[in-house]
């Protein structure tokens, strides 16, 4: 399968730190990768990698088989962005702000109407068209820099922690937005620390930590791969947890804090002891791989 | 069933787009112009008034006091000098505040780099921008002297590109010290140390030939003194060899900032 994006052993460095180290990553067209990781894991650095807006160190980028960053305008040609801080230009209207993005995306003259009118529909603002984006609620400014970024029918997206800062249902019309741009066969690399995002809407993960990928597959196999597939949680007061938690090292159960209760992993049913069973998610997978301190 | 057939030839695709490409500027142009549409009256204004009480206050003080300055009436010594005092404030100042906003505040360059534009096309179709309006804001002193008495003449067609040609360099000037600074506090030290003397010392409100002949050397170093002598020059039809020398000045001016806030820029925004 044709590859959306192929990074080979990258590393990027900021002065002493290292931000991205020895990243491999790999997006097939026609499928959506979510980059999950927790702050500071390197996620928005590769994403500005991604466009040349940072430059490797090290190691091999490749954008829908352009090198990177010799090769990246042409690649960013055929991208669409959707950053993280919102970026439109606030005393411009909805149509305006659309209007920009296709000189800059090079839209040919004749379709840039139709252009606009099309990701005005996948935004869901045709009656919002000539309000300007200082008068938008929070949600439509999201929709709005989602679609901005599909003007010029990009054949990969970028999407930076999406829906970071949002409700619930303005998250869920992202969601939407996102899942139907899949079936369209966009290919689609996003970055997010909210777990639930990852595995709705991905096909494959990848678990950043310290600027590398820890783990990568579908989000089922690594739930299973890594736990187990089945975890048991038990509640009660803090001195109590403390016992179970020292219970299960000398047993070689992993555990995991959930704040109220500990959950143990990897234990297939033959655990003996008190607590609910529950399916292991990837919630699960993602704290027993990027560590349960918070740098 | 030809050979060709049987083996295609692989799709030709452009490996690579140029640089300083058409489509990119008028992107980044578009952008500009759109906005401008957006806040283009307090900038006309601002544009507008400014040199008008520049010129009635200098105009009309020191006209009572001096009837001539180097051969000219005061009025048109004035009033063809501020036309640079006109481009220099509608050129440095966007550069510097505008572009200081738009990378840091409102992130707009981030938008734009993730779009198929290099640093070079960012920087070179703002400064074209700033430039255009320069060459329009500049004539506003120029017309509103000729109410008070500035005859008009052929020469002063020229004078717009004049304009565009200085405030070109001014802007790339203002873009570089955004590009430099670390914050926009800094900028008042440039506008207090360097903007300012460059701006009197100009011969806009009074010759520079009557400075001690250090300051006289030192103008031809002041991209707006060569701006005000071409203006003169135009306006009046005194074109001599000298022009040459000016016109180079100022083009000298804007080749060297432009590639100085490119470096800038690129320093600031890929990283």
């Amino acid at each position: 399968m044709e590859q959306a994006i192929e990074l080979r052993g990258v590393v990027k460095r900021y002065g002493p730190i290292t931000a991205v180290d020895g990243l491999d990553l790999s997006v097939p067209e026609g499928t959506c990768v979510g980059l999950l990781g927790p702050n500071g894991a390197g996620k928005s650095t590769t994403m500005r990698l991604l466009t040349a807006q940072a430059i490797a160190d090290e190691g091999e980028l490749a954008v829908l088989g352009y090198r990177l960053p010799g090769e990246s305008k042409v690649a960013r040609a055929e991208c669409g962005v959707v950053p993280q801080n919102d970026n439109l230009d606030t005393s411009l209207t909805v149509e305006q702000n659309l209007l920009v993005f296709a000189y800059l995306y090079r839209v040919p003259r004749r379709e840039r109407q139709a252009a606009i009118e099309r990701t005005l529909e996948i935004a869901n603002l045709q009656e919002r068209r000539t309000a300007k984006v200082d008068e938008l609620s929070g949600g439509m400014r999201r929709r709005l820099l989602v679609a901005r970024a599909l003007v010029h029918r990009p054949r990969l997206v970028l999407l930076d922690e999406p829906t970071v800062g949002l409700d619930p249902q303005v998250r869920q019309q992202l969601w939407a937005l996102i899942d139907a741009l899949r079936t369209e066969g966009v290919s689609i690399l996003m970055s997010t620390h909210y777990i639930e995002e990852a595995e709705r809407l991905a096909d494959t993960v990848v678990i950043m930590s310290h600027g590398r990928a820890v783990a990568t597959g579908p989000p089922r196999e690594l739930i299973r791969e890594h736990t187990g597939g089945e975890a048991v949680e038990v509640y009660g007061p803090p001195t109590k947890l403390a016992e179970v938690e020292e219970d299960a090292r000398r047993s070689g159960i992993q555990t995991r804090r959930t704040g109220t209760s500990i959950t143990l992993l990897n234990v297939n049913g033959d655990h003996p002891g008190e607590g609910e069973r529950r399916p292991a998610n990837l919630e699960d997978v993602f704290v027993l791989l990027t560590g349960e301190e918070i740098a | 069933m030809t050979t060709a057939e049987v083996s295609p030839a692989p799709p030709a695709r452009r490996r690579r787009l140029g640089r300083l490409e058409r489509p990119a500027l008028a992107g980044v142009l578009m952008r500009e112009i759109v906005n401008f549409s957006s806040y283009w009256r307090g900038t006309t204004f601002s544009a507008t008034v400014e040199p008008t009480i520049y010129l009635l206050a200098f105009g009309f003080g020191f006209g009572s006091l001096v009837s001539q300055v180097g051969g000219f009436r005061y009025v048109e010594f004035v009033g063809t000098g501020t036309v640079a005092t006109a481009v220099l404030f509608s050129s440095v100042f966007p550069g510097m505040f505008s572009t200081f906003v738009k990378y840091e505040f409102q992130r707009t360059y981030d938008a734009i780099l993730a779009a198929p534009v290099d640093t070079e096309e960012l920087v070179t179709g703002e400064a074209l921008w700033i430039a255009m309006r320069a060459g329009v804001y500049g004539n506003t002193p120029m017309l509103v002297a000729i109410v008070f008495g500035l005859d008009p003449s052929w020469g002063m067609l020229v004078v717009p590109l004049v304009c565009f040609v200085t405030g070109y360099g001014w802007a790339c000037f203002g873009i570089s010290i955004a590009a430099f600074m670390k914050s926009i506090e800094n900028f008042s030290y440039v506008t207090s140390a360097v903007i300012t003397p460059l701006f009197l010392v100009a011969g806009t409100f009074f010759p520079i030939s009557r400075l001690p002949e250090w300051a006289q050397i030192a103008a031809n170093v002041n991209p707006l003194y060569h701006c005000v002598q071409l203006v003169r020059d135009a306006v009046f039809g005194l074109w001599s060899w000298d022009d040459v020398g000016h016109e180079g000045g100022i083009l000298m001016f804007g080749l060297l900032m432009w590639r100085v806030a490119i470096v800038g820029m690129q320093r600031k925004l890929i990283n």
